[in-house]
C-alpha cells in the first residue's frame, strides 16, 4: 500500500526530531552579569573581542546578543519594554521622540553625572555632535528631564562625494571639487559633455532626499526660519522653501540624478557610484568602507554639498552613528556604565574604528585615518541633525514634503504644487 | 533559446490500430500526428521560456556566489573566469550553517508535522462531519489568513514571556504552526470536499470509527494536498526569520536565516558570501520539493480510487 | 440527553480542539490586543496611552489620502495577478500534467521563483529595471525599440507594473502547484474516456476539468487575492513605495505609521480596517464559490 509507506517514510523520522525539540530556559538581566543588545551585524566579531578582553580584565561578564536587521532590533527592543525584560544595555533606534519615550517611561538611565564627573572627563573626548544626539537640553518639546542618554560609539556624518577619474576624463581638474551650486552645475555640464553619467543617490530611502532638502533650506534660510517653519510660523509656501523645492525641479531639468535614483535603495546607489556609473553621489561617511570593498581602485574626493548663497553657512547631517543605552531598571546600571566607559576609551575606539573603519566618536583617538575619512572626520563641526533640534516637523508633513520631492524629480508637480499641498497637510495637522 | 528537438508524442487515441490500415486513416493519423506535434512545439516553447525566466535568478545567484565583491557588480557575466569556491567554505563556516542547519531542521519538521497534522483533522472535520457551530468556526479560522495583524508582536511577546515560552524552541514552533492552520484547514478541506463519499461510507459499513476513516481513507486520498501543503510550509518556516529574532536569544537556537545575515551589514553587505550562504540554503527546501512533487502528482488516480 | 449522540459530537469537536487551542492563543488574544490599541494614541514604546475611541479610524477612512493611494495599488496589482499570473500557472499546470517530456524539469523549475531568496529576486529585476544597465533596455534596444527605454521602476507608468511583474512572476509557483494538485484529483479516466469518443481538448477542458477544477479555482483566486494585497517585500527590495505614492501598498503604508511616524495605535486601526477589507472579498469569493458549485 503506497499510503503506509507515505506517512511512515516522513512521518515517523519527523516525529523522532520532534522529540529531540526540548526547551531552554530564558535566563534574564542578573546581577553581576552585563546583557548587550546590539544589531550591528558588522561589528559583532570586534565587539565579541572586546567584551572578552574586558571579562578578562575585570571579570565582569558581558553577554552579547546581535538581533538584525535594525527593523527586527527595535521591534525586540519595543517588545522587551513592554514586558519589562530589557538588557543591561541597548540602543533605541528610531527618531528622537522615540528615544524620548523610552526615557520618559524610565527605561534610560541619565547619564549626565557620569559623563560630568571628575571634571566632566568622560564627556570631553566626545565629539561635541556625538553626545549632542542623544542630550535633552530644557525646555526639549518631549518634556524630558534635562540630561545625556546615550553613549555614542561612532560618528557619522552625510557629504557629497565626486570620482576623480571620470572629472579627469571630462578635463577636469580632479582635485578641485565645486564648491558652490552654480559651479556644481557648469561642472555637471561638462561632464555630460563627455556622455558621463551624473549623480546619484538613494533618494528611495526618503530620509536621504529628506537630509538633502534640509542641508539646503538651512544654507537658504538659515536654521531659525527652518525652524520656524516647524512650529507653523513660516508657511512652506514661501519663497525660500520654493527655492530649495526649486533645486529639485534643476535637477530634473539638468538630467543630473541618474536614471532610476528617485526609487533607488542606498546599496543599490553605493554600487552605482562606486562602479564609476555616476561622476557625484550624496553619501554618508559609512561609503568609505563600502567603495573600499566593491571598488578597491575607485578615485574619489569628498566635498561638502555645493553652497547655493553665501551668508549662511553649509551645514549637513550627521552626529552620533549608533549609541548604547543604559537600562534605569537594570540592577547592572553602575557595571554597565563603567564597561561603556571603557569601550568609548581611546584604545578601545581605535581598536573598534580599524576593525570597522566607521569614525570613532572618541575624538582622541582619530589616528591615522584614510585621507576620505579624514575628510569626513574634519567636518564633524559642521553637522547638524533634526535629533539635535529643540523640535522636529512632525513625521506625517516630512513624508509627504520627500514624496513630494520625489514628483517634483519625475516631473509630475511643480515646486509651487508640492509647497501648496505640504502647507495643506501642515495645517490639517495644526489643527487636529 | 534551445528548442526541443526530441519531442515525444502522447500515444494517439487507443483505437486499436489495425494491421493494414486504410489510406484515409494514414492521412488522418499524419494530420492528426502534425497536430500533436505543432501543439507540443508550442507548449515546449512556452514552458521553456517560463523556465528560462526561473533559471535566470538562480543561474546568476550561483555565479555570484563565485565572485568577488568587487567583481560580483562590475562583471555581469554569467560564466566565471576564475571562480571563487572557497566563498562557499567561508559562507558555511562564518554563518556557522552547521549549527543553524540542525535547528532549521528540527524547526522545519516540527511545524510540518503539526501542521499537517492538526490542520487535517480540523479541515476533516469541516469537510465531512457535523457540528454545532461549524461555520462560524472555518470562518474564524481561516480568517487569521486574511488579517494581517501588524502590531501583533508586542501582543504575542507579552504571551510567550507569561507561557514561559520565550527563548524556547517551542515558542518558536507553536506560533508557526498556528500561522500554517488557515492555510492548510482551507486548502485540505477544499480538496476532502472534492474526495467522492462512497469510499468513506465503505469504511464505515465495515466498522471504522470517524477517527480511522479519516486517518485511513482520506488522508491517503488527499495525499497530493497534503504534500502541497508540507512543500508550503517547509518553504515559510525555513525562510522565517523576524519571530526568530523576536522569540530566541541563544545562539544555539536560531534558524539558518540567521546566518545569511551575518554578511547583511547596516552598511556593508557581503554579496558573494551572501550568494553563496543563500545557495547552500535552498539546496534543502528544493530537494524536499523535489521529493514530494512525486506525491503532488501521483495522485488518486493510481492508488485508491482503482481500488 | 441522548448519550451516544453527545458523545459522537465530542469526539467531532475533538478533531478541531488543537486548532482551536492553538488558534485562540496565538491568533485571537493578539488580535483582540491590536483591536484594544486601535482605540488609543499610542506610540508603542510609552507606559502612557490616550483613548480616541474610533478617531483613528476616522482618520483613516476620511484624512488619508496616501492609505487609499495604497490600497488602490494593491488592487490594481490584484487584478492583474488573478488575469495573468493564475491563467499562466493554469496554462502551465495544464501542459505538465500530460505526459510530456521532461515534465519533471519542468515541475522543479516552475517552483524556483516562491524559493528564491527575496534578496536575490530584488537584485536581479532591479537589474533587469534598471534605467542605465538594464536588460530590458538593453533588449529593447537591440531590438530596434530603443525609444521605449526607460528607468523602469522609477518612471510612474510604468512602476506598478513593475512590481506587478515581479510579483506575479514570484507568485505563480504556488498557483502552479496547486492546480497541478487539483488536476491529479481528477479521475484520469474520465478524459481518457472522452478522448476515446473523439471528443476535443476544449469540450473536454471546459466539460471535464473546468467543472471539477472550480472548487481549487476558487481556492486559488481567494489565496491569490490575499498574496497579493499583502505585497511587500518586493516593493521594499525595489521602489520602497515611490516614487510619489506610486507603488505604495497597504502593508507599508502600516509600516510606516508603526515605525516611520511612532503611531502604532494608528498602525492598528489601519491593520484592522485591511482586514475588515480582505475578510469581506473573501466572503464574497467563498459565497461565488458555493453558489457556482451548486449550479454544477
Amino acid at each position: 500500500m503506497p499510503r503506509r509507506r507515505f506517512y511512515s517514510r516522513w512521518f515517523l523520522p519527523l516525529l523522532a526530531l520532534l522529540a529531540v525539540a526540548g526547551c531552554r530556559a530564558r535566563d534574564s538581566t542578573t546581577k553581576g552579569q552585563i546583557l548587550l543588545w546590539h544589531w550591528m551585524t558588522d561589528r559583532d566579531d570586534a565587539l565579541q573581542a572586546l567584551a572578552d578582553r574586558y571579562t578578562k580584565e575585570t571579570g565582569t561578564k558581558i553577554r552579547l546578543e546581535l538581533y538584525a536587521p535594525s527593523d527586527a532590533y527595535a521591534s525586540k527592543v519595543r517588545a522587551a519594554a513592554q514586558t519589562n525584560t530589557l538588557p543591561d544595555i541597548f540602543g533605541v533606534l528610531g527618531e528622537s521622540r522615540d528615544l524620548a519615550s523610552f526615557i520618559t517611561s524610565g527605561r534610560v538611565a541619565n547619564l549626565a553625572s557620569a559623563m560630568s564627573a571628575n571634571n566632566g572627563a568622560w564627556q570631553k573626548q566626545f565629539f561635541v555632535k556625538a553626545l549632542a544626539t542623544n542630550t535633552f537640553s530644557a525646555g526639549n518639546e518631549h518634556h524630558v528631564s534635562v540630561g545625556v542618554y546615550g553613549v555614542p560609539i561612532d560618528v557619522t556624518n552625510i557629504q557629497m562625494l565626486y570620482n576623480k577619474d571620470l572629472f579627469k576624463q571630462a578635463g577636469l581638474d580632479p582635485e578641485r571639487a565645486p564648491a558652490t551650486w552654480n559651479e556644481f552645475i557648469k561642472d555637471w555640464r561638462q561632464l555630460k559633455a563627455a556622455g558621463i553619467p551624473g549623480f546619484v543617490s538613494g533618494w528611495g530611502e526618503t530620509w536621504m532626499i529628506d537630509c538633502f532638502a534640509n542641508n539646503y533650506a538651512f544654507n537658504v534660510m538659515g536654521e531659525k526660519k527652518v525652524l520656524d517653519t516647524f512650529r507653523g510660523l513660516v508657511p512652506y509656501t514661501d519663497p525660500d522653501w520654493i527655492r530649495v523645492l526649486s533645486l529639485f525641479e534643476e535637477i530634473r531639468r539638468e538630467e543630473l540624478l541618474v536614471s532610476g535614483a528617485v526609487t533607488m535603495v542606498n546599496k543599490t546607489a553605493e554600487q552605482t557610484f562606486a562602479n564609476g556609473k555616476a561622476a557625484f553621489a550624496f553619501n554618508g561617511s559609512w561609503c568609505v568602507n563600502v567603495y573600499k570593498g566593491m571598488n578597491p581602485d575607485l578615485h574619489f574626493g569628498v566635498l561638502l554639498p555645493p553652497r547655493l548663497i553665501d551668508h549662511n553657512p553649509m551645514r549637513i547631517w550627521g552626529g552620533a552613528g549608533s549609541s548604547f543605552m543604559v537600562n534605569a531598571q537594570s540592577p547592572n546600571v553602575d557595571a554597565s556604565i563603567k564597561f561603556l566607559q571603557w569601550l568609548t576609551a581611546a584604545p578601545q575606539q581605535v581598536e573598534l574604528a580599524k576593525a570597522t573603519a566607521n569614525l570613532p566618536a572618541n575624538q582622541t583617538s582619530l589616528g591615522d585615518l584614510p585621507p576620505t575619512l579624514a575628510a569626513f572626520a574634519s567636518k564633524m563641526d559642521s553637522t547638524t541633525h533634526p535629533s539635535q533640534w529643540p523640535l522636529t516637523e512632525n513625521p506625517t508633513v516630512t513624508e509627504a514634503f520627500d514624496k513630494g520631492v520625489q514628483s517634483i524629480l519625475i516631473g509630475e508637480k511643480t515646486p509651487a504644487q508640492v509647497a501648496a499641498d505640504v502647507q495643506k497637510l501642515k495645517k490639517q495637522q495644526a489643527a487636529q | 533559446m534551445v528548442l526541443p528537438t526530441d519531442l515525444t508524442i502522447a500515444a494517439p487515441p487507443a483505437a486499436g490500430t489495425p494491421d493494414r490500415p486504410s489510406q484515409g486513416y494514414q492521412l488522418y493519423a499524419v494530420a492528426y500526428k502534425l497536430r500533436r506535434y505543432t501543439a507540443l512545439f508550442f507548449a515546449h516553447a512556452f514552458c521553456l521560456s517560463v523556465a528560462a525566466s526561473c533559471l535566470f535568478p538562480l543561474i546568476w545567484m550561483v555565479s555570484s556566489s563565485l565572485k568577488t565583491q568587487s567583481t560580483i557588480f562590475s562583471d555581469m557575466s554569467l560564466l566565471v573566469r576564475h571562480p571563487h569556491w572557497e566563498n562557499y567554505y567561508y559562507a558555511w563556516t562564518r554563518g556557522h550553517f552547521g549549527q543553524y542547519f540542525f535547528n532549521s531542521l528540527i524547526y522545519t519538521s516540527c511545524v510540518v508535522v503539526g501542521v499537517i497534522l492538526i490542520a487535517s483533522m480540523a479541515a476533516y472535520a469541516f469537510s465531512r462531519l457535523k457540528f454545532p457551530g461549524r461555520n462560524i468556526l472555518f470562518v474564524l479560522l481561516i480568517s487569521t489568513m486574511m488579517i494581517p495583524i501588524p502590531g501583533s508582536f508586542i501582543a504575542l511577546y507579552v504571551l510567550l514571556v507569561k507561557l514561559h515560552l520565550v527563548n524556547t524552541r517551542l515558542g518558536y514552533i507553536l506560533p508557526q504552526i498556528n500561522g500554517g492552520l488557515a492555510l492548510g484547514i482551507f486548502l485540505l478541506k477544499t480538496f476532502f470536499d472534492k474526495l467522492p463519499q462512497d469510499l468513506e461510507d465503505a469504511a464505515r459499513i465495515d466498522g471504522c470509527n470517524k477517527f480511522q476513516v479519516y486517518l485511513h481513507v482520506a488522508m491517503p486520498l488527499a495525499k497530493p494536498a497534503v504534500a502541497v501543503l508540507a512543500v508550503f510550509n517547509a518553504l515559510a518556516v525555513w525562510n522565517e526569520y523576524l519571530l526568530a529574532m523576536l522569540v530566541l536569544s541563544d545562539r544555539s537556537l536560531m534558524p539558518l536565516q540567521r546566518g545569511l545575515m551575518v554578511f547583511q551589514g547596516s552598511y556593508i553587505t557581503q554579496y558573494p558570501l551572501l550568494m553563496a550562504g543563500i545557495a547552500i540554503s535552498i539546496v534543502p527546501i528544493l530537494t524536499l520539493y523535489f521529493l514530494m512533487q512525486r506525491y503532488i502528482v501521483a495522485g488518486i488516480t493510481a492508488g485508491a480510487l482503482k481500488m | 440527553m441522548n448519550w451516544p449522540k453527545a458523545k459522537d459530537t465530542f469526539t467531532t469537536y475533538l478533531f478541531v480542539a488543537p486548532a482551536i487551542v492553538l488558534f485562540t492563543l496565538f491568533s485571537l488574544i493578539p488580535f483582540l490586543k491590536v483591536f484594544q490599541l486601535s482605540v488609543f494614541d499610542w506610540d508603542g514604546i510609552s507606559t502612557q496611552m490616550h483613548f480616541v475611541g474610533l478617531g483613528n479610524f476616522k482618520t483613516a477612512l476620511f484624512r488619508d489620502g496616501a492609505w487609499w493611494t495604497s490600497m488602490r495599488n494593491a488592487g490594481v496589482v490584484t487584478i492583474l495577478a488573478l488575469s495573468v499570473q493564475n491563467v499562466l500557472a493554469l496554462i502551465l499546470a495544464l501542459i505538465v500534467d500530460r505526459e510530456i517530456k521532461g515534465k519533471n524539469f519542468y515541475r522543479v523549475v516552475f517552483y524556483l521563483p516562491p524559493v528564491l531568496s527575496g534578496i536575490v529576486v530584488g537584485l536581479v529585476w532591479n537589474w533587469i529595471f534598471d534605467g542605465s544597465h538594464g536588460l530590458l533596455n538593453y533588449a529593447l534596444s537591440a531590438a530596434g525599440l530603443g525609444r521605449y527605454a526607460r528607468a523602469w521602476l522609477a518612471d510612474p507608468k510604468t512602476a506598478l507594473f513593475g512590481i506587478a511583474v515581479i510579483h506575479m512572476w514570484k507568485g505563480f509557483g504556488w498557483g502552479f502547484v496547486i492546480l497541478l494538485a487539483g488536476l491529479q484529483a481528477i479521475p484520469r479516466e474520465l478524459s481518457e474516456a472522452s478522448r476515446v469518443d473523439g471528443a476535443s481538448e476544449w469540450y473536454i477542458f471546459s466539460r471535464i476539468t473546468v467543472p471539477l477544477m472550480l472548487p481549487v479555482f476558487f481556492l486559488v483566486s481567494i489565496l491569490t487575492v490575499l498574496g497579493t494585497m499583502q505585497i511587500f517585500d518586493i516593493i521594499v527590495s525595489t521602489t520602497n513605495g515611490g516614487p510619489g505614492y506610486h507603488t505604495e501598498v497597504p502593508i507599508t503604508r502600516i509600516l510606516a505609521a508603526m515605525t516611520g511616524s511612532s503611531r502604532f495605535g494608528y498602525a492598528c486601526s489601519l491593520g484592522i480596517l485591511f482586514g475588515i477589507i480582505l475578510l469581506a472579498v473573501s466572503m464574497v469569493q467563498m459565497r461565488l464559490s458555493k453558489w457556482s458549485s451548486q449550479l454544477t
